[in-house]
């Protein structure tokens, strides 16, 4: 019963039977020692008609156990469940909890103390690096089991082991895209490097000493609720939960798929003006008139790419099942000095995730003897991910870009044993799957791997109405790479130097790295592994029959778009594109261009900044998009055709400030209003296509229509009569104006009432455990990003004076379990804007007012 | 006398089965089986201390935990079961399903004891 680690658990399944056996023999054997004469006696003496009551009262009580230790349903056992020695019950942690510890660990090379302050941060002493980690995955696992137990399953393809049969097209996606094949390769990566390796396996040694004297009552609630038991920690899971970021940030920016069925209804031009690589209100994050240096790589288009790619009439129904999220994310800027009160540089950073309870971050300060850093870690990867240390601060955004492509790929045959390439047949790769579902048998699945990477797509999978075509993916995150270790150096730079050298290592996903120092440096560098395309290149699914639509190179490093120190004393990124139309690349991807304009306006206006400046900066609600939309839609709109409700909508739209506030009517008028206007001017043209095609960006469709007013795709290609600007506008604001009215007899006219902000719990059907309704406004384009449940899922922001000041804060807590006080306390300061004081302990402090508890870790046998 | 002994007792072994790490949940069942043969009751009565037994001490448990939670696990967990977020319901409901395993293994222990009788 004490042990929970796989190969024991698979025992005790196993010897379930027995056990019962066994237990009966037990309590059989004692009966026999403490009356013996009486169970002779019972022997000798029993007869029919005494024994029916008791064989019925046997039976009913075998029978009540047997139906309260079976699952039925979601309905977990319910007699374990509900037992308080076993169940739930034992994870209702008493709110005077006394996280004081003595622990001795065999993995363990020294000493090594954790002192946990009032919010329960701990901040990690020890003496060594590979203690460091070791400590790290203890208390990852200590207070985030079940997050990283299921993140690095659904990572893997294993979803259906806890969610059952509904997982099982996600299963076979993740593993069609080859998350293990590319988390196979990182461990590749990650163990060639003993130095590497021995800080992986630390990580690793720390979960599973956590593991191995973990009883059964003490399992986290979900476990409880689903019935499942934890799995070992290994660095491969540690590399899949790597590669869950990749995809949750590389995977969705593209639009491969949805573009090659554009192609069919739009022609070449039509495409650049509808879907633009540079929009024109453009604020890059490199800043405009910075010279960038020739290409280095200049890769040729093949001679035949206009007529069988560019020009081809094309269309594929297979459709991506799991797309992230279109409005992961996310903002950063830093300031220097000579904007500053302080003279200091001041760091800002709030990554846009989907948000859930337990939050995707833990918060963490880990230090050494040689080394200190603070900030939020992942549950399932040693180091600090974004955070400061006693020299720099450091920061990511999203880089958005497309590394991700599709290729047609032709099998001799059904067993897709070979494909066509280069002129003749070469082997696949077959890798069977097998996925595992709970309460069903096991589903078997076959990939082939070609030369571009596995066919995600075929017969067999997601594209059931097609023409049987069979699709080969090349994404980026394939390739072998150590992010981690180039995390780990990170947390170590001193300087300008040490930063720009760490991050080099960081290839996928790709992301926007902003930093300052303490001497007063400011930088960003867009940083990853980005294919070097020629123009188009991968916008659409590519022939796969031979090598020359095949990537020629990557764009070196030294190119990628980076600024350091410039003139006007910041710098900003919000997943806009990094540079303007003079940058020697073509970079596709899924940008954003309002959020980087907001923040960029908002700095430039901004001198002698304090950090409370840039709080209110986070919070900021300011719709900049809006700002051009609401001039187009009040200058064309026929006021006279309104009936009385949508004139007064309109009104309250002429009169909003702009700001997405969380009591903003006008806000939610103008969501309405502006989405029904889409529709009307697009989705006459995009339906010609059966299959999915992509919208048009909204700021595109705002720069378009402020462009050319008589814009032909305005006119309904339906109806005979020809649709003005003036008719659209209206129309759209009648039929929004119906929605709004229903909204409105719901009481949900207020914008935060419209989207009831939420964070789930990660597993959603778990209603009781999300915080649903939050105060709180924003959407995606606007500097505070939240959405119905997406959004900054952790706040920074890092004053680099000599004693380094910063406050955080992300919507949960640092406790997994929601019997804890400590699981969702920070939920209601960050809804309000509000911020923790980031205590960055010294070693001096450890018997500071400030420790609470304190956790003493030595090297056990 | 012999009623407040067997509930006492059922509530003092079914505690003690908990608290062993290789018994399983339903430990309480057999110990409050063995109280049932040991203080003989007739049936009804037996079902009746087994069933105060555990149901008193899962109702104690959980309501000194819950009280010491401050009650916010409960109060989730009664959203899930789903009993509105009545945490009070959650404990009644924990004390009745450990109460009627108990009464049932008590009732089943008086029978045996009453069918090795003359």
């Amino acid at each position: 019963m004490v042990f929970l680690v796989p190969e024991i658990s698979q025992k005790r399944r196993n010897h379930a039977k027995h056990r019962f056996v066994d237990i009966g023999v037990f309590y059989g054997v004692a009966l026999l020692f403490l009356k013996p004469d009486k169970v002779v006696y019972f022997a000798s003496n029993c007869f029919f008609m005494r024994l029916l009551p008791l064989a019925t009262s046997v039976v009913i009580t075998a029978g009540l156990v047997f139906a309260l230790n079976k699952q039925w349903g979601a309905v977990p056992p319910m007699g374990k469940f509900l037992n308080p020695q076993y169940g739930f019950w034992q994870n209702a942690e008493p709110t005077g909890e006394n996280y004081d510890a003595s622990l001795s660990l065999p993995g363990l090379k020294g000493k090594a103390d954790v002192y946990l302050d009032d919010r329960l941060v701990p901040h990690v002493f020890a003496e060594n690096d590979e203690d460091l980690y070791f400590i790290q995955g203890f208390l990852h696992a200590k207070f985030r089991l079940f997050q990283m137990d299921l993140q690095t399953k659904a990572a893997a393809g294993r979803a259906s082991e806890i969610a059952g049969p509904k997982a099982i097209d996600f299963d076979r996606e993740q593993r069609r895209l080859g998350m293990v094949f590319a988390a196979e390769n990182a461990l590749k990566e990650i163990e060639k490097d003993p130095e590497s390796k021995k800080l992986y396996d630390a990580y690793t040694n720390g979960v599973n000493a956590y593991l191995a004297d973990l009883k059964e009552a003490d399992l986290p609630v979900e476990y409880k609720l689903l019935n499942i038991v934890p799995e070992k920690w290994s660095n491969l899971r540690t590399a899949l939960l790597l590669k869950m970021m990749a995809k949750m940030l590389s995977s969705g920016t593209e639009s491969d798929l949805a573009n090659t069925n554009a192609k069919s209804i739009f022609i070449p031009d039509e495409l650049k003006l509808i879907y633009p690589q540079v929009p024109d209100s453009l604020v890059p994050i490199v800043p405009k008139g910075t010279a960038f240096d020739a290409p280095g790589i200049v890769p040729i288009a093949p001679a035949n790419a206009d007529s069988l790619y560019i020009g081809r009439k094309d269309t594929v129904t297979a459709k991506e099942i799991s797309k992230p999220d279109i409005n992961n994310g996310s903002n950063n800027w830093v300031v220097a000095g000579s904007k500053t009160a302080s003279g200091s540089p001041i760091l800002c950073n709030d990554p846009h995730l989907e948000l859930s309870l337990p939050s995707i971050w833990y918060e963490i300060q880990l230090q050494t003897p040689t080394s200190n850093a603070y900030g939020v870690s992942l549950p399932g990867s040693p180091f600090v991910i974004i955070g400061f240390n006693e020299n720099i601060a450091w920061g990511v955004t999203n880089a958005q870009r497309d590394v991700k492509d599709y290729y047609e790929i032709r099998f001799r045959d059904e067993s897709k044993k070979e494909y066509f390439f280069n002129g003749k047949w070469e082997k696949t790769t077959i890798k069977e799957e097998t996925i595992k579902i709970k309460g069903q048998a096991d589903l078997k699945d076959t990939v082939a791997y070609t030369v571009f990477g596995p066919v995600m797509f075929d017969d067999k999978f997601s594209n059931e109405l097609s023409n049987k075509r069979n699709l080969a993916v090349r994404w980026v995150a394939h390739d072998p790479s150590n992010e981690g270790y180039a995390l780990y150096k990170l947390n170590r730079a001193t300087n300008y130097d040490d930063y720009a050298a760490a991050i080099k290592g960081f290839q996928c996903p790709g992301q926007n790295f902003i930093f300052a120092s303490k001497t007063g440096d400011i930088a960003i560098w867009q940083q990853g592994k980005f294919p070097a395309r020629w123009d188009r290149q991968g916008l659409f699914v590519m022939p796969g029959e031979d090598s020359s639509y095949m990537w020629q190179g990557f764009i070196p490093q030294p190119e990628n778009p980076h600024a350091k120190n410039p003139e006007r004393g910041f710098l900003e990124s919000a997943n806009q594109r990094a540079a303007d139309s003079t940058y020697p690349y073509f970079i596709p991807g899924s940008y954003l261009t309002p959020r980087g304009i907001t923040i960029e306006n908002k700095l430039a206006a901004m001198n002698s900044i304090t950090t409370k400046d840039m709080m209110v900066l986070h919070s900021n609600y300011f719709n900049t998009l809006a700002e051009d939309a609401r001039g187009i839609m009040l200058q064309y709109v026929k006021e006279n055709e309104l009936d009385p409700v949508a004139k007064r909508f309109l009104g309250i739209f002429r009169d909003w400030d702009l700001n997405a506030s969380p009591d903003s009517k006008g806000q939610t008028i103008y969501q309405c209003w502006w989405d029904s206007l889409e529709v009307e001017i697009w989705k006459d043209e995009l339906a010609r296509s059966t299959q999915l095609v992509p919208w048009p960006e909204e700021q595109v469709t705002m720069e378009l229509l402020k462009k050319d007013s008589a814009l032909k795709y305005i006119d309904n290609i339906n109806t005979a009569e020809k649709e003005t600007l003036f008719d659209v506008v209206t129309t759209s604001l009648k039929k929004a104006a119906a929605d709004l009215a229903r909204k409105e007899a719901e009481g949900k006219l207020e914008w935060t009432k419209f989207k009831n902000p939420t964070v789930y719990h990660l597993i959603k059907d778990l209603k009781g455990f999300a915080r649903p309704g939050l105060p709180v406004g924003g959407n995606g384009n606007i500097v505070n990003a939240v959405t119905h449940s997406h959004g900054p899922s952790w706040r920074m922001i890092v004053h680099l004076t000599n004693q380094t000041e910063a406050y955080g804060v992300y919507p949960g807590g640092q406790s997994g379990n929601p019997g804890s006080r400590f699981y969702d306390n920070y939920v209601d300061q960050w809804a309000s804007g509000q911020y923790n004081k980031l205590w960055f302990m010294k070693e001096g402090d450890r018997t500071d007012k400030n420790v609470k508890w304190v956790m003493k870790f030595t090297a056990g046998k | 006398m012999k009623f407040i002994t067997a509930i006492i007792l059922t509530a003092l072994t079914g505690f003690i089965a908990g608290t062993l790490s290789f018994s399983p949940w339903w430990g309480f069942a057999i110990t409050s089986f063995l109280v049932a043969v040991l203080v003989h009751q007739k049936g009804g009565k037996a079902f009746l201390s087994g069933f105060l037994g555990i149901s008193l001490l899962w109702a104690g448990l959980a309501g000194w935990m819950d009280m010491k939670n401050n009650g916010i696990l409960s109060h989730k967990i009664a959203q899930i079961l789903p009993l509105n977020g009545n945490s009070f319901l959650l404990i009644l409901i924990t004390a009745v399903v450990g109460g009627l395993v108990a009464g049932f293994a008590a009732m089943s222990g008086s029978y045996l004891r009453a069918s090795s009788k003359k």
